[in-house]
């Protein structure tokens, strides 16, 4: 029955894309939008061309509109508010319809929602917050490969963080003498190494011959400790027939985790990757390097919340995630509040960690948080009483730069987070008691006291977790 | 650098093997290892003793001391039931372990009795670890 007729012209976007009474639905895939408009521009309008740029409209109506149920397909903004402590700004809630988008595709989904609509001119800059996936769209992902139990079960490790620590420096070394940095860290009572992210293939060092000597290294301290190692080999390559070459070589000598840099590796390639690790049984560590140009700009561009989001759809056991200490309060409660994301099966809404909507993972695994960069023992109590067992510890500078060596750097880190696990079984408070934990846990270990003497004592002045949730931003 | 001190660990020797988490602390005393049931029972885990011959204890697999301890909450009953295990298995090294039937995976494992290693055991690791060795070199 033809019940519209074509009228040529541009119309504003609201009268189509605008619907305050709208009730989102279940299977809609729903987005949170910081919008900064050019001046003149209402926020409705603005709002509403957000929605109809990022799913199905154009600048002018068309003919070809009226053969389909636009009605239906269209994206709404369905309400808008303020952002707190910034008048220039305010938060466009938009709903996607199901069908809209790909099943199992984040690929589709982020060139339809953060396509042309972030060059758009109405609008000043752009932010996607946040995005509420549908359990329809999570269930049709492959999700992480292995997921954080079924890595202990592999690797038989129970009851505390893992422990991890970055190559350093990361470029220039020999493989054989970079297998070296690799095995002194194992020994001492690590869990595992890491390749840097721009660790690939140079001139210097070869993949192969990387992977070789990181193996022995890894089987040796194996043999020595009685414990399983690993080391984080990074397949990422200029080709994807190249990074599948990589796999198949670390799987051939029996790797049990391989690395990628899910954002400058590309989403389809690291999906297949993803996949890949899940058919042959290897772990897969994956690398956030570039997050910080699509995330860090308060006013434009994607907050990580919802690349975390994207990679746990698109697998992986591993992500960074940041290490909350030392940076600001703010940080540190949007951070917990991606980690929650990486973790948990269902994640309530929650704006004082920057979280605009529930989030239902339904069976889907969930992924390790990794902290990484600038950390040290004296650390050690805060990031076990912020993250919980459920992460990975990354000492870099802080194992290698042991007045004694990687070995001795390892195991202050090794003893000095049992110490922690096991002073919090005991019901201790590890944020306030932590210094005397470690002092306590140092008289049986010449190592962990001197790690302590060589890095500077931090303040344990944090609040406990329960009591993070303050205002985002 | 003579200040430097050497890490003490060797494949050659067994007493350098590790076994997971809070083998990098001294022994827990009879108190210590009381706290840690109790915080198994307290998470609402299922308390479980596992215990094994010193060469195999690598293996992802002890020998179950009867069955995982379903809903006991009595710290003196599950410390009764691993003085039984190590009575019952002597040379042994005994584990805790408390099963999270909501994660679906352990919450917590720990060794609290390490056998001590010699005589024939002591040989085998020795051997295993020259096997090792080679292998290591020649595959």
């Amino acid at each position: 029955m033809a019940n519209k007729t074509y009228q040529a012209g541009v119309k504003e976007y609201r009268e189509t894309y605008w619907e305050p009474d709208y009730v989102p639905k279940d299977s809609d895939l729903l987005a949170v939008f910081k919008i900064t408009p050019q001046p003149g521009v209402p926020r409705e309008e603005a709002a509403a061309a957000v929605a109809a740029e990022s799913s199905t409209g154009t600048w002018t109506t068309v003919w070809t509109d009226l053969l389909t149920d636009l009605d239906y397909y269209k994206g709404r903004a369905y309400a808008i508010e303020d952002v707190p402590g910034d008048d220039e700004c305010y938060y466009a809630f938009i709903a996607y319809p199901m069908g809209l988008f790909e099943e199992g595709s984040v690929v589709n989904v982020m060139t339809s929602i953060v396509g042309n609509v972030f060059g758009f001119k109405a609008v000043r800059a752009l932010r996607l917050e946040d995005i509420r996936f549908p359990l329809w769209f999570v269930t049709t992902n492959p999700g992480p490969p292995h997921g954080i139990q079924v890595e202990r079960d592999k690797l038989d490790k129970y009851g505390r963080p893992l422990l991890g620590c970055t190559i350093k420096p990361k470029l220039g070394l020999s493989a054989k003498n970079y297998g070296r940095a690799c095995y002194e860290g194992l020994r001492g009572g690590l869990d595992f190494t890491k390749d840097d992210e721009n660790v690939n293939s140079q001139p210097f060092m070869r993949w192969r011959d990387r992977f070789l000597f990181v193996q022995e290294a890894c089987e040796k301290a194996e043999a020595e400790t009685g414990e399983r190692k690993g080391h984080y080999l990074n397949v990422t390559a200029p080709t994807v027939e190249e990074m599948f070459k990589r796999a198949e070589f670390a799987k051939e000598i029996g790797a049990r985790i391989i690395m990628s840099d899910y954002l400058t590796l590309g989403w389809a390639a690291h999906t297949s990757l993803s996949k890949w690790c899940r058919d042959n049984g290897i772990l897969l560590h994956v690398h956030r390097a570039m997050h910080g140009v699509i995330d860090r700009n308060p006013h434009h561009g994607v907050n990580f919340r919802v690349l975390t989001k994207m990679l746990r759809l698109m697998g992986g056991d591993h992500l960074h995630s940041g290490t909350v200490v030392g940076k600001l309060e703010g940080d540190r409660a949007a951070t917990l509040g991606w980690i929650d994301i990486m973790r948990d099966k269902y994640i309530k809404e929650d704006r004082s960690r920057g979280i605009f909507f529930d989030q239902d993972w339904g069976q889907m695994p969930g992924v390790l948080p990794v902290a990484s960069g600038g950390i040290h023992v004296w650390h050690m109590p805060a990031l076990v009483s912020i993250f919980g067992d459920d992460s990975c510890l990354q000492f870099g500078g802080g194992t290698l730069g042991h007045p004694w060596g990687n070995a001795a750097g390892a195991a202050a880190n090794r003893v000095a987070v049992e110490a922690c696990v096991q002073a919090r079984n005991e019901g201790r408070e590890l944020e306030k008691e932590g210094k005397d934990i470690l002092t306590a846990a140092a008289k049986h270990s010449p190592e962990l006291k001197m790690a302590m003497e060589t890095w500077k004592e931090i303040k344990f002045e944090f609040d406990t977790v329960d009591k993070l949730d303050v205002s985002h931003k | 650098m003579s200040e430097v001190q050497d890490y003490p660990s060797r494949l050659s020797d067994p007493k350098s093997r590790k076994m997971g988490t809070f083998s990098y602390l001294p022994a827990m005393d009879a108190d210590q290892i009381r706290k840690q049931i109790q915080y198994i029972v307290d998470q609402g885990w299922n308390p479980a003793i596992e215990h094994t011959e010193p060469q195999y204890a690598a293996s992802h697999y002890w020998y179950m001391w009867k069955l995982p301890m379903f809903g006991e909450t009595d710290v003196d009953r599950i410390l009764a039931e691993v003085e039984l295990c190590k009575q019952n298995n002597p040379g042994n090294h005994v584990r805790l372990v408390g099963y999270d039937n909501y994660k679906q995976t352990q919450g917590a494992n720990m060794v609290i009795y390490k056998a001590p290693l010699e005589g024939e055991v002591l040989k085998e690791m020795e051997q295993a670890a020259a096997v090792h060795a080679y292998d290591l070199v020649h595959k």
